[in-house]
Protein backbone atom coordinates (compact mmCIF):
# COMPACT_ATOMS: atom_id res chain seq x y z
CA UNK A 1 0.00 0.00 0.00
CA UNK A 2 1.81 3.37 -1.22
CA UNK A 3 -1.42 5.32 -1.20
CA UNK A 4 -4.82 5.82 0.64
CA UNK A 5 -7.29 7.34 -2.13
CA UNK A 6 -10.42 5.59 -1.27
CA UNK A 7 -11.82 2.50 0.79
CA UNK A 8 -13.03 1.06 -2.53
CA UNK A 9 -9.51 -0.13 -3.02
CA UNK A 10 -8.94 -1.61 0.23
CA UNK A 11 -9.34 -5.37 0.85
CA UNK A 12 -11.00 -6.80 4.65
CA UNK A 13 -7.28 -7.74 5.73
CA UNK A 14 -5.92 -4.65 4.78
CA UNK A 15 -8.41 -2.54 6.53
CA UNK A 16 -8.36 -4.55 9.53
CA UNK A 17 -4.45 -4.34 9.74
CA UNK A 18 -5.33 -0.81 9.60
CA UNK A 19 -7.91 -1.14 12.22
CA UNK A 20 -5.65 -3.35 14.17
CA UNK A 21 -2.68 -0.96 13.86
CA UNK A 22 -4.66 1.92 15.17
CA UNK A 23 -5.25 -0.48 18.16
CA UNK A 24 -1.81 -0.61 19.44
CA UNK A 25 -1.71 3.31 18.40
CA UNK A 26 -4.53 4.25 20.99
CA UNK A 27 -2.77 2.90 23.65
CA UNK A 28 0.33 5.26 23.34
CA UNK A 29 -1.99 7.98 24.01
CA UNK A 30 -2.32 6.96 27.69
CA UNK A 31 1.48 6.85 28.03
CA UNK A 32 3.76 9.53 29.50
CA UNK A 33 5.38 10.20 26.55
CA UNK A 34 2.97 10.50 23.97
CA UNK A 35 4.99 10.06 21.54
CA UNK A 36 7.17 7.04 18.61
CA UNK A 37 10.26 7.95 17.24
CA UNK A 38 9.38 5.97 14.48
CA UNK A 39 8.45 8.85 11.32
CA UNK A 40 11.78 10.84 12.79
CA UNK A 41 12.74 12.86 9.94
CA UNK A 42 10.22 12.44 7.78
CA UNK A 43 8.16 15.60 6.57
CA UNK A 44 4.17 15.35 6.26
CA UNK A 45 2.46 17.85 4.55
CA UNK A 46 -1.15 18.80 4.99
CA UNK A 47 -2.22 20.47 2.24
CA UNK A 48 -5.83 21.57 2.63
CA UNK A 49 -7.62 23.38 -0.69
CA UNK A 50 -10.66 23.31 1.54
CA UNK A 51 -11.82 24.47 5.06
CA UNK A 52 -10.99 21.93 7.83
CA UNK A 53 -10.84 21.57 11.63
CA UNK A 54 -10.80 18.29 12.62
CA UNK A 55 -9.21 16.58 10.21
CA UNK A 56 -6.27 18.58 9.59
CA UNK A 57 -5.39 18.77 13.78
CA UNK A 58 -6.08 15.02 13.46
CA UNK A 59 -3.65 14.72 11.41
CA UNK A 60 -1.32 17.20 12.51
CA UNK A 61 -1.30 15.26 15.86
CA UNK A 62 -1.00 11.89 14.15
CA UNK A 63 2.19 12.82 12.20
CA UNK A 64 3.79 14.81 15.35
CA UNK A 65 3.17 11.82 17.77
CA UNK A 66 4.86 9.27 14.86
CA UNK A 67 7.84 12.80 15.11
CA UNK A 68 7.60 13.37 11.51
CA UNK A 69 7.92 17.31 11.09
CA UNK A 70 4.63 18.73 9.56
CA UNK A 71 4.40 21.66 7.34
CA UNK A 72 0.87 23.04 6.99
CA UNK A 73 -0.38 24.43 3.81
CA UNK A 74 -3.46 26.38 3.72
CA UNK A 75 -4.65 27.79 0.05
CA UNK A 76 -5.93 30.38 1.55
CA UNK A 77 -3.04 33.04 1.60
CA UNK A 78 -0.91 31.20 -0.31
CA UNK A 79 0.22 31.31 -3.93
CA UNK A 80 -3.03 29.15 -4.81
CA UNK A 81 -4.70 32.67 -4.96
CA UNK A 82 -2.56 33.96 -7.41
CA UNK A 83 -3.28 30.85 -9.89
CA UNK A 84 -0.71 28.57 -9.27
CA UNK A 85 -1.77 25.36 -10.60
CA UNK A 86 -1.89 21.93 -8.51
CA UNK A 87 0.55 20.54 -10.55
CA UNK A 88 3.05 23.28 -9.80
CA UNK A 89 2.05 23.46 -6.14
CA UNK A 90 3.20 19.19 -5.99
CA UNK A 91 6.21 20.08 -7.69
CA UNK A 92 7.03 22.70 -5.19
CA UNK A 93 6.50 19.99 -2.29
CA UNK A 94 8.73 17.22 -4.37
CA UNK A 95 11.62 20.40 -4.76
CA UNK A 96 11.06 20.78 -0.45
CA UNK A 97 11.19 17.06 -0.31
CA UNK A 98 8.14 15.92 1.38
CA UNK A 99 7.51 12.19 2.03
CA UNK A 100 3.60 12.09 2.34
CA UNK A 101 1.15 14.76 1.27
CA UNK A 102 -2.31 14.83 3.17
CA UNK A 103 -4.88 16.14 0.38
CA UNK A 104 -7.78 17.85 1.30
CA UNK A 105 -9.26 19.27 -2.61
CA UNK A 106 -12.89 20.51 -3.75
CA UNK A 107 -12.21 18.99 -6.98
CA UNK A 108 -13.22 14.71 -6.80
CA UNK A 109 -9.94 13.16 -7.64
CA UNK A 110 -7.38 15.82 -7.43
CA UNK A 111 -5.50 12.84 -4.98
CA UNK A 112 -5.85 10.42 -7.50
CA UNK A 113 -4.06 13.01 -9.72
CA UNK A 114 -1.18 13.26 -7.10
CA UNK A 115 -0.97 10.14 -7.20
CA UNK A 116 -0.59 8.71 -10.96
CA UNK A 117 1.72 11.57 -12.41
CA UNK A 118 4.99 11.97 -11.38
CA UNK A 119 4.32 15.41 -9.86
CA UNK A 120 5.56 14.18 -6.35
CA UNK A 121 6.99 10.76 -5.31
CA UNK A 122 5.12 10.88 -1.46
CA UNK A 123 3.11 8.91 -0.28
CA UNK A 124 -0.50 10.23 -0.78
CA UNK A 125 -3.40 10.38 1.91
CA UNK A 126 -6.68 11.61 0.65
CA UNK A 127 -8.32 13.67 3.41
CA UNK A 128 -11.59 14.67 1.66
CA UNK A 129 -12.06 15.00 -2.47
CA UNK A 130 -15.08 16.79 -3.39
CA UNK A 131 -17.99 14.59 -3.39
CA UNK A 132 -16.25 11.29 -3.50
CA UNK A 133 -14.09 9.86 -0.37
CA UNK A 134 -12.80 10.68 2.57
CA UNK A 135 -11.12 7.15 3.98
CA UNK A 136 -9.43 8.39 6.95
CA UNK A 137 -12.95 9.50 8.15
CA UNK A 138 -14.38 6.02 7.50
CA UNK A 139 -12.04 4.01 8.89
CA UNK A 140 -12.01 5.76 12.23
CA UNK A 141 -15.95 5.48 12.27
CA UNK A 142 -14.87 1.61 11.33
CA UNK A 143 -12.84 1.69 14.80
CA UNK A 144 -15.66 3.69 16.86
CA UNK A 145 -18.12 1.15 15.80
CA UNK A 146 -15.43 -1.94 16.35
CA UNK A 147 -14.62 -1.25 19.58
CA UNK A 148 -18.22 -0.70 20.97
CA UNK A 149 -19.27 -3.69 19.12
CA UNK A 150 -15.96 -5.64 21.06
CA UNK A 151 -17.25 -3.61 24.29
CA UNK A 152 -20.82 -4.56 24.31
CA UNK A 153 -19.55 -8.42 23.87
CA UNK A 154 -16.96 -8.07 25.66
CA UNK A 155 -14.70 -9.55 23.35
CA UNK A 156 -10.85 -8.40 22.57
CA UNK A 157 -11.45 -5.65 18.79
CA UNK A 158 -8.06 -7.26 17.73
CA UNK A 159 -8.51 -8.62 14.48
CA UNK A 160 -12.55 -8.05 14.23
CA UNK A 161 -14.33 -7.16 11.84
CA UNK A 162 -18.16 -6.05 11.43
CA UNK A 163 -19.97 -8.76 10.54
CA UNK A 164 -23.85 -8.23 11.18
CA UNK A 165 -23.34 -4.87 12.71
CA UNK A 166 -26.11 -2.69 10.82
CA UNK A 167 -25.68 0.74 10.25
CA UNK A 168 -28.19 3.61 9.06
CA UNK A 169 -26.70 6.50 7.66
CA UNK A 170 -28.79 9.69 7.29
CA UNK A 171 -29.03 12.83 5.54
CA UNK A 172 -27.13 14.89 2.20
CA UNK A 173 -25.59 11.77 0.85
CA UNK A 174 -25.35 13.17 -2.91
CA UNK A 175 -22.83 15.76 -1.25
CA UNK A 176 -21.21 13.60 1.69
CA UNK A 177 -17.93 12.09 0.70
CA UNK A 178 -18.20 10.55 4.26
CA UNK A 179 -20.91 8.15 3.63
CA UNK A 180 -19.11 6.74 0.36
CA UNK A 181 -16.00 6.00 1.99
CA UNK A 182 -18.31 4.51 4.64
CA UNK A 183 -20.59 2.21 2.06
CA UNK A 184 -17.66 0.65 0.84
CA UNK A 185 -15.66 0.07 3.94
CA UNK A 186 -18.35 -0.99 6.19
CA UNK A 187 -19.77 -3.53 3.18
CA UNK A 188 -16.63 -4.81 2.91
CA UNK A 189 -15.75 -5.54 6.88
CA UNK A 190 -19.28 -7.18 6.82
CA UNK A 191 -21.80 -4.67 8.06
CA UNK A 192 -25.37 -3.84 6.50
CA UNK A 193 -25.84 -0.19 5.56
CA UNK A 194 -28.70 1.67 4.74
CA UNK A 195 -28.53 5.14 3.12
CA UNK A 196 -31.57 7.33 4.20
CA UNK A 197 -32.16 10.79 2.71
CA UNK A 198 -34.65 13.05 0.84
CA UNK A 199 -34.72 11.22 -2.65
CA UNK A 200 -33.53 14.66 -4.00
CA UNK A 201 -30.44 14.36 -1.51
CA UNK A 202 -29.58 10.60 -3.30
CA UNK A 203 -26.95 10.42 -5.85
CA UNK A 204 -27.45 9.19 -9.30
CA UNK A 205 -26.86 5.44 -9.54
CA UNK A 206 -27.30 4.96 -5.65
CA UNK A 207 -29.28 1.69 -6.40
CA UNK A 208 -26.05 0.33 -7.74
CA UNK A 209 -23.98 0.85 -4.16
CA UNK A 210 -23.93 -2.78 -1.95
CA UNK A 211 -26.69 -1.06 0.63
CA UNK A 212 -30.36 -0.28 1.16
CA UNK A 213 -32.15 2.86 0.31
CA UNK A 214 -34.38 4.37 1.80
CA UNK A 215 -36.61 8.04 2.02
CA UNK A 216 -38.31 7.01 5.66
CA UNK A 217 -35.97 7.83 8.69
CA UNK A 218 -38.79 6.30 10.87
CA UNK A 219 -38.86 3.04 9.18
CA UNK A 220 -34.97 2.67 9.04
CA UNK A 221 -35.10 3.05 12.81
CA UNK A 222 -37.64 0.61 13.28
CA UNK A 223 -35.53 -2.68 13.80
CA UNK A 224 -33.58 -0.77 16.08
CA UNK A 225 -29.90 -0.81 13.80
CA UNK A 226 -26.91 -0.88 16.09
CA UNK A 227 -25.46 2.43 15.13
CA UNK A 228 -26.85 5.82 13.17
CA UNK A 229 -24.51 7.80 11.33
CA UNK A 230 -26.37 11.63 10.86
CA UNK A 231 -25.00 13.68 7.80
CA UNK A 232 -24.45 17.60 7.99
CA UNK A 233 -26.62 19.01 5.05
CA UNK A 234 -23.58 20.58 3.10
CA UNK A 235 -25.52 24.19 2.25
CA UNK A 236 -21.71 25.10 0.60
CA UNK A 237 -22.20 22.81 -1.69
CA UNK A 238 -25.97 23.33 -2.88
CA UNK A 239 -26.44 25.12 -5.81
CA UNK A 240 -30.46 24.56 -6.18
CA UNK A 241 -33.24 23.55 -3.84
CA UNK A 242 -33.12 20.23 -2.15
CA UNK A 243 -35.80 20.61 0.26
CA UNK A 244 -38.27 23.21 0.55
CA UNK A 245 -37.62 24.14 4.60
CA UNK A 246 -34.95 23.52 7.15
CA UNK A 247 -37.95 23.20 9.63
CA UNK A 248 -39.28 19.95 7.16
CA UNK A 249 -35.90 18.22 6.53
CA UNK A 250 -35.68 18.45 10.53
CA UNK A 251 -38.63 17.07 11.23
CA UNK A 252 -38.42 13.92 8.51
CA UNK A 253 -34.84 13.28 8.31
CA UNK A 254 -33.33 15.13 11.71
CA UNK A 255 -32.62 12.98 14.62
CA UNK A 256 -34.61 15.56 16.51
CA UNK A 257 -35.86 15.21 20.48
CA UNK A 258 -38.81 12.81 19.77
CA UNK A 259 -37.17 10.89 17.61
CA UNK A 260 -34.35 10.16 19.90
CA UNK A 261 -36.71 9.49 23.07
CA UNK A 262 -37.17 6.24 20.74
CA UNK A 263 -33.47 5.51 21.64
CA UNK A 264 -34.61 5.00 25.40
CA UNK A 265 -36.60 1.90 24.49
CA UNK A 266 -34.85 -1.36 25.26
CA UNK A 267 -34.18 -2.40 21.71
CA UNK A 268 -31.52 0.32 21.41
CA UNK A 269 -29.84 -0.23 24.28
CA UNK A 270 -26.42 -0.50 22.64
CA UNK A 271 -26.96 2.06 19.55
CA UNK A 272 -24.96 4.65 18.93
CA UNK A 273 -24.40 7.95 17.29
CA UNK A 274 -22.21 9.09 15.14
CA UNK A 275 -21.24 12.47 13.37
CA UNK A 276 -18.33 13.21 11.42
CA UNK A 277 -18.95 16.81 12.53
CA UNK A 278 -19.17 19.28 11.84
CA UNK A 279 -22.70 19.55 13.90
CA UNK A 280 -25.24 21.53 12.62
CA UNK A 281 -27.54 21.40 15.79
CA UNK A 282 -31.12 21.98 15.79
CA UNK A 283 -30.93 20.58 12.20
CA UNK A 284 -29.54 16.99 11.78
CA UNK A 285 -29.20 16.88 15.34
CA UNK A 286 -30.95 17.94 18.71
CA UNK A 287 -28.23 19.25 21.41
CA UNK A 288 -29.78 16.52 23.36
CA UNK A 289 -28.64 13.28 21.09
CA UNK A 290 -25.65 14.96 20.48
CA UNK A 291 -24.33 15.60 23.90
CA UNK A 292 -25.99 12.10 25.40
CA UNK A 293 -23.84 9.39 26.24
CA UNK A 294 -25.06 7.85 23.19
CA UNK A 295 -23.40 10.06 21.18
CA UNK A 296 -20.11 8.55 19.87
CA UNK A 297 -18.65 12.26 18.72
CA UNK A 298 -15.77 13.10 21.03
CA UNK A 299 -14.71 9.31 20.85
CA UNK A 300 -14.66 9.70 17.06
CA UNK A 301 -12.35 12.43 17.23
CA UNK A 302 -9.97 11.19 19.75
CA UNK A 303 -9.65 7.62 17.39
CA UNK A 304 -9.19 9.72 14.36
CA UNK A 305 -5.54 10.48 15.67
CA UNK A 306 -4.95 6.32 16.14
CA UNK A 307 -6.62 5.59 13.14
CA UNK A 308 -4.42 8.54 10.91
CA UNK A 309 -1.38 7.15 12.97
CA UNK A 310 -1.80 3.78 11.79
CA UNK A 311 -2.34 4.87 7.51
CA UNK A 312 0.76 7.44 8.07
CA UNK A 313 2.93 4.65 9.76
CA UNK A 314 1.55 1.98 7.53
CA UNK A 315 2.32 4.13 4.32
CA UNK A 316 5.72 5.83 5.06
CA UNK A 317 7.45 3.89 7.69
CA UNK A 318 8.99 1.09 4.88
CA UNK A 319 9.90 4.08 2.46
CA UNK A 320 13.40 3.23 1.86
CA UNK A 321 12.45 -0.66 1.62
CA UNK A 322 9.93 0.18 -1.05
CA UNK A 323 12.56 2.43 -2.93
CA UNK B 1 22.43 -7.33 4.32
CA UNK B 2 22.37 -9.90 2.02
CA UNK B 3 20.00 -12.08 4.09
CA UNK B 4 18.00 -9.08 5.01
CA UNK B 5 15.22 -11.20 3.98
CA UNK B 6 12.92 -11.59 7.19
CA UNK B 7 9.34 -10.10 8.04
CA UNK B 8 8.24 -10.59 11.51
CA UNK B 9 4.38 -11.27 10.23
CA UNK B 10 5.67 -13.85 7.37
CA UNK B 11 7.95 -15.74 9.73
CA UNK B 12 4.87 -17.41 11.63
CA UNK B 13 3.25 -18.62 8.45
CA UNK B 14 6.72 -19.98 7.09
CA UNK B 15 7.73 -20.77 10.30
CA UNK B 16 4.80 -23.47 10.99
CA UNK B 17 6.05 -25.03 7.98
CA UNK B 18 9.24 -26.27 9.06
CA UNK B 19 8.57 -26.53 13.07
CA UNK B 20 9.66 -30.07 13.10
CA UNK B 21 13.23 -29.99 14.47
CA UNK B 22 15.49 -28.93 11.16
CA UNK B 23 19.12 -28.39 11.06
CA UNK B 24 20.97 -29.35 14.54
CA UNK B 25 19.03 -29.14 17.58
CA UNK B 26 21.06 -27.63 20.33
CA UNK B 27 18.54 -26.87 23.47
CA UNK B 28 15.57 -29.83 23.51
CA UNK B 29 12.85 -28.65 25.38
CA UNK B 30 14.04 -29.77 28.70
CA UNK B 31 16.92 -28.31 28.33
CA UNK B 32 14.92 -24.65 27.48
CA UNK B 33 12.93 -25.88 30.82
CA UNK B 34 16.43 -26.45 33.39
CA UNK B 35 17.97 -23.22 31.57
CA UNK B 36 15.38 -21.02 32.71
CA UNK B 37 14.40 -22.86 36.32
CA UNK B 38 18.15 -21.93 36.36
CA UNK B 39 18.09 -18.00 35.22
CA UNK B 40 15.01 -17.68 37.54
CA UNK B 41 17.57 -18.51 40.79
CA UNK B 42 19.70 -15.92 39.02
CA UNK B 43 17.47 -13.46 38.73
CA UNK B 44 16.90 -14.09 42.62
CA UNK B 45 19.87 -14.39 43.47
CA UNK B 46 21.35 -10.65 41.66
CA UNK B 47 18.11 -9.30 43.07
CA UNK B 48 18.46 -10.63 46.56
CA UNK B 49 14.90 -11.63 46.53
CA UNK B 50 11.97 -10.88 44.20
CA UNK B 51 11.24 -7.29 45.85
CA UNK B 52 10.47 -4.63 42.73
CA UNK B 53 11.14 -7.10 39.96
CA UNK B 54 9.13 -6.72 36.98
CA UNK B 55 9.62 -8.99 33.61
CA UNK B 56 9.29 -7.41 30.39
CA UNK B 57 9.32 -10.06 27.20
CA UNK B 58 10.05 -8.79 23.91
CA UNK B 59 7.52 -10.21 21.50
CA UNK B 60 7.03 -12.44 19.70
CA UNK B 61 9.09 -15.26 21.69
CA UNK B 62 10.49 -13.60 24.33
CA UNK B 63 7.12 -12.64 26.21
CA UNK B 64 6.05 -16.41 26.43
CA UNK B 65 9.46 -17.18 27.91
CA UNK B 66 9.13 -14.08 30.55
CA UNK B 67 5.95 -15.85 31.33
CA UNK B 68 7.55 -19.12 32.00
CA UNK B 69 9.83 -17.08 33.81
CA UNK B 70 7.60 -15.58 36.19
CA UNK B 71 6.24 -18.80 37.24
CA UNK B 72 9.43 -20.34 37.60
CA UNK B 73 9.88 -17.38 39.96
CA UNK B 74 6.75 -18.02 42.09
CA UNK B 75 7.49 -21.50 42.81
CA UNK B 76 11.22 -20.77 43.51
CA UNK B 77 9.73 -17.68 45.54
CA UNK B 78 6.12 -18.14 46.87
CA UNK B 79 5.74 -14.00 47.60
CA UNK B 80 5.84 -14.14 44.10
CA UNK B 81 2.43 -13.51 42.17
CA UNK B 82 3.67 -13.94 38.31
CA UNK B 83 0.23 -12.48 36.78
CA UNK B 84 1.31 -8.96 38.78
CA UNK B 85 5.53 -8.84 37.30
CA UNK B 86 4.93 -10.11 33.77
CA UNK B 87 4.45 -7.24 31.31
CA UNK B 88 5.26 -6.81 27.65
CA UNK B 89 7.57 -4.23 25.84
CA UNK B 90 6.79 -3.81 21.79
CA UNK B 91 10.04 -2.38 20.40
CA UNK B 92 9.03 -1.94 16.58
CA UNK B 93 8.61 2.12 16.59
CA UNK B 94 11.88 2.29 18.00
CA UNK B 95 14.19 -0.20 15.78
CA UNK B 96 16.46 1.53 13.53
CA UNK B 97 16.27 -0.12 10.34
CA UNK B 98 12.31 0.55 10.20
CA UNK B 99 12.67 2.14 7.13
CA UNK B 100 14.63 -0.21 5.54
CA UNK B 101 12.78 -3.12 6.21
CA UNK B 102 9.06 -4.08 4.95
CA UNK B 103 5.79 -2.55 7.09
CA UNK B 104 6.02 -4.04 10.52
CA UNK B 105 2.84 -4.04 12.38
CA UNK B 106 3.08 -3.15 15.94
CA UNK B 107 2.53 -5.29 18.75
CA UNK B 108 1.14 -4.40 22.16
CA UNK B 109 2.73 -2.87 25.04
CA UNK B 110 1.63 -4.02 28.28
CA UNK B 111 2.56 -3.44 31.42
CA UNK B 112 2.12 -4.92 34.61
CA UNK B 113 -0.25 -2.61 37.38
CA UNK B 114 2.23 -1.22 39.43
CA UNK B 115 4.40 0.36 36.10
CA UNK B 116 7.91 0.31 35.94
CA UNK B 117 9.08 3.39 37.88
CA UNK B 118 11.88 2.00 40.23
CA UNK B 119 11.27 -1.28 39.29
CA UNK B 120 13.93 -3.69 38.57
CA UNK B 121 12.79 -4.50 35.03
CA UNK B 122 14.23 -7.81 33.31
CA UNK B 123 14.22 -7.48 29.68
CA UNK B 124 13.19 -11.38 28.50
CA UNK B 125 14.37 -12.42 24.36
CA UNK B 126 15.10 -15.45 22.72
CA UNK B 127 17.87 -14.16 21.36
CA UNK B 128 20.57 -11.95 21.50
CA UNK B 129 22.41 -11.53 18.23
CA UNK B 130 23.78 -8.16 17.50
CA UNK B 131 22.24 -6.00 20.36
CA UNK B 132 20.39 -4.08 18.00
CA UNK B 133 16.75 -5.05 19.62
CA UNK B 134 18.14 -4.06 23.07
CA UNK B 135 18.92 -1.18 22.50
CA UNK B 136 15.48 -0.47 20.81
CA UNK B 137 14.01 -1.69 24.03
CA UNK B 138 16.50 0.38 26.02
CA UNK B 139 14.71 3.29 24.46
CA UNK B 140 11.26 2.44 24.74
CA UNK B 141 12.09 2.14 28.14
CA UNK B 142 12.26 5.45 28.45
CA UNK B 143 9.22 6.65 27.31
CA UNK B 144 7.25 4.83 29.67
CA UNK B 145 8.89 5.43 33.06
CA UNK B 146 12.00 4.94 34.95
CA UNK B 147 13.42 1.42 35.61
CA UNK B 148 15.84 1.63 38.93
CA UNK B 149 17.90 -0.79 36.91
CA UNK B 150 17.36 -2.91 33.87
CA UNK B 151 18.48 -6.22 33.41
CA UNK B 152 18.84 -8.51 30.42
CA UNK B 153 17.62 -12.14 30.19
CA UNK B 154 18.05 -14.43 26.89
CA UNK B 155 17.65 -17.71 26.16
CA UNK B 156 20.33 -18.05 23.74
CA UNK B 157 23.34 -15.46 23.31
CA UNK B 158 24.75 -16.06 19.74
CA UNK B 159 27.38 -13.40 20.05
CA UNK B 160 28.43 -10.95 16.72
CA UNK B 161 28.00 -8.27 18.58
CA UNK B 162 27.13 -4.58 17.19
CA UNK B 163 26.88 -2.74 20.15
CA UNK B 164 28.31 -2.59 23.80
CA UNK B 165 25.11 -4.66 24.91
CA UNK B 166 25.83 -8.13 26.94
CA UNK B 167 23.32 -10.16 28.79
CA UNK B 168 22.88 -10.53 32.65
CA UNK B 169 21.20 -13.97 32.56
CA UNK B 170 22.50 -16.38 29.82
CA UNK B 171 20.38 -19.66 29.04
CA UNK B 172 23.44 -21.07 26.71
CA UNK B 173 26.26 -19.31 24.98
CA UNK B 174 26.07 -20.50 21.45
CA UNK B 175 29.26 -20.01 19.23
CA UNK B 176 27.62 -19.26 15.44
CA UNK B 177 28.74 -18.14 12.55
CA UNK B 178 27.10 -15.40 10.85
CA UNK B 179 25.71 -17.32 8.17
CA UNK B 180 24.10 -19.50 10.31
CA UNK B 181 20.64 -18.77 11.45
CA UNK B 182 19.36 -19.49 15.15
CA UNK B 183 15.86 -21.07 15.67
CA UNK B 184 13.56 -20.91 18.71
CA UNK B 185 10.73 -22.52 18.32
CA UNK B 186 7.93 -22.61 21.20
CA UNK B 187 4.65 -24.06 21.84
CA UNK B 188 3.09 -21.01 23.01
CA UNK B 189 3.92 -18.83 19.35
CA UNK B 190 4.58 -22.39 17.20
CA UNK B 191 2.44 -24.78 18.27
CA UNK B 192 -1.02 -24.02 16.84
CA UNK B 193 -3.25 -27.36 15.96
CA UNK B 194 -2.67 -28.14 12.47
CA UNK B 195 1.10 -27.38 12.09
CA UNK B 196 3.81 -30.26 12.50
CA UNK B 197 5.35 -28.59 15.82
CA UNK B 198 6.70 -31.88 18.34
CA UNK B 199 8.06 -30.21 21.22
CA UNK B 200 9.91 -26.44 22.04
CA UNK B 201 13.58 -26.63 20.86
CA UNK B 202 16.47 -24.15 19.96
CA UNK B 203 18.08 -25.78 16.48
CA UNK B 204 21.35 -24.36 14.00
CA UNK B 205 20.60 -23.76 10.67
CA UNK B 206 23.14 -24.08 7.99
CA UNK B 207 22.81 -21.61 5.66
CA UNK B 208 20.41 -22.26 2.71
CA UNK B 209 20.51 -22.15 -0.78
CA UNK B 210 19.60 -19.83 -1.89
CA UNK B 211 19.30 -17.71 1.18
CA UNK B 212 16.08 -15.58 0.27
CA UNK B 213 14.48 -18.48 0.04
CA UNK B 214 13.95 -18.71 3.37
CA UNK B 215 11.95 -16.38 6.25
CA UNK B 216 12.99 -16.86 9.66
CA UNK B 217 12.61 -14.39 12.95
CA UNK B 218 14.78 -10.83 12.02
CA UNK B 219 16.86 -10.96 14.95
CA UNK B 220 19.05 -14.06 13.63
CA UNK B 221 18.63 -13.01 9.74
CA UNK B 222 20.07 -9.31 9.85
CA UNK B 223 23.59 -9.10 10.26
Amino acid sequence: MKHLLSTRDLTAAEAIQILDTAEEMAAVNDREVKKLPALRGRTVVNLFFEDSTRTRISFEAAAKRLSADVINFAAKGSSVSKGESLKDTAQTLEAIGADAVVIRHPASGAPHRLATTDWIDAAVVNAGDGTHEHPTQALLDAFTLRRHRAQVAGIDSVGADLAGTRVVIVGDILHSRVARSNVWLLTTLGAKVTLVAPPTLLPYGVEQWPCDVSYDLDAALADAPDAVMMLRVQAERMNASYFPSTAEYSRLWGLGDERFARFAAPEFKDTVILHPGPMVRGLEISSAAADSERSQVLRQVANGVSVRMAVLYLLMSAKEFAS
Amino acid sequence: MAQATADEGASGTVASAHAAPLGRVVLSAADIDRALTRIAHEILEANKGPQDLVLLGIPRRGYPLAVRLAHKLAIADPSVDAEQIIGQLDITMFRDDLSRQPTRPPARTKLPPQGIDNKVVVLVDDVLYSGRTIRAALDALVDLGRPRIVRLAVLVDRGHRELPIRADHVGKNLPTSATEKVRVRLAEIDGAPGTDFVEDHVAIEAPQQPPAADSSESKEARP
